[in-house]
């Protein structure tokens, strides 16, 4: 990014926002580059699904010009515009799968109080060098964050994904902080649950200077 | 005593450092002594690096391109 491109984002989103919504709305453009990713990885995160994803991506961005107007802190314009993304991926998600969506809530709701017991114990000592390795690996946590129900996933994705703050993610997602702590720490020993085969079975065994003495 | 399943249930807490000293010192104290214990901080610790990574989930190709393009349509930015 060149100094040139810098410069647009130095005068701040609050000075962004007034000057959009005083007509200069090519500076939509530049106000919402750096959430691109995060707007993409939100709808992912509900939706599992690379062509849905970016679809209620763009929508998230025409509904956040359209509805400028209706922002009420220029100072939270990414929670903001998260929000729109989960609330619009959720509709497409629930126009989807209308027949089951229903069934799919109550059982989260019930295993959200359930005790969790993690079964795989194996360490993880090194990441993988190869490139083929590596595409293993982003497979593997690929199916595991899919793995995940609705609610812990998206939590996980908002939080550990994309590194927003807890309450970032409770106002993006309108629930407690309480409830973010909650889910986000049953979502991440499911993630963990999930990769640990994978990492006990691949790089950790072509380490032979830990053989013979590695508890797995 | 702290126990494993005290462990499991202030995993999160431990990793973003919302411990109270005491707790802490007294889980810190039990993961020397607790190979599981100490092996579940480790490749939570891990996992939560590597999902972290940028590189990790990407976006589609042409994604942003696709997205500007659009805007400037609709918005009649072009």
């Amino acid at each position: 990014m060149t100094a040139e491109d810098e410069r647009p984002r130095e005068m701040g989103e609050v000075q962004l926002l007034a000057r959009i919504r005083a007509g200069e709305k090519e500076l939509f453009h530049e106000l919402i580059r750096p959430y691109e990713r995060s707007v993409y990885l939100t709808a992912y995160a509900v939706l599992r699904n690379p062509e849905d994803a970016e679809e209620v991506a763009q929508e998230t961005m025409l509904k956040a010009f359209a509805h400028l107007e209706q922002l009420r802190s220029d100072t939270k314009f990414k929670a903001w515009l998260l929000h729109i993304a989960i609330n619009e991926a959720r509709l497409r998600r629930r126009k989807d799968r209308k027949h089951i969506y229903e069934s799919i809530d109550e059982d989260q709701a019930g295993r959200e109080e359930g005790n969790f017991m993690p079964r795989q114990f194996a360490d993880w000592r090194d990441l993988p060098s190869e490139p083929l390795e590596r595409q293993e690996l982003k497979a593997a946590i690929t199916r595991a964050l899919h793995s995940l129900p609705d609610i812990y996933r998206e939590i996980f994705v908002l939080r550990d994904v994309q590194r927003l703050s807890v309450q970032e993610t409770a106002g993006v997602l309108d629930i407690s902080i309480s409830a973010v702590k909650t889910r986000l720490h049953r979502a991440r020993l499911q993630m963990r649950e999930e990769l640990a085969p994978l990492f006990r079975r691949r790089w950790t065994d072509r380490l032979p200077f830990r053989k013979g003495r590695n508890p797995w | 005593m702290v126990s494993c399943n005290d462990v499991l249930r202030e995993l999160s807490n431990l990793i973003e450092g919302e411990l109270d000293p005491g707790l802490r010192a007294e889980i810190e104290e039990h993961l020397a002594r607790c190979r599981r214990c100490s092996v579940l901080l480790d490749s939570t610790r891990k996992m939560l690096y590597i999902v972290g990574d940028e590189r990790v989930f990407e976006i589609p190709v042409g994604y942003s391109e696709r997205l500007h393009r659009l805007l400037n349509d609709r918005l009649g930015t072009a």
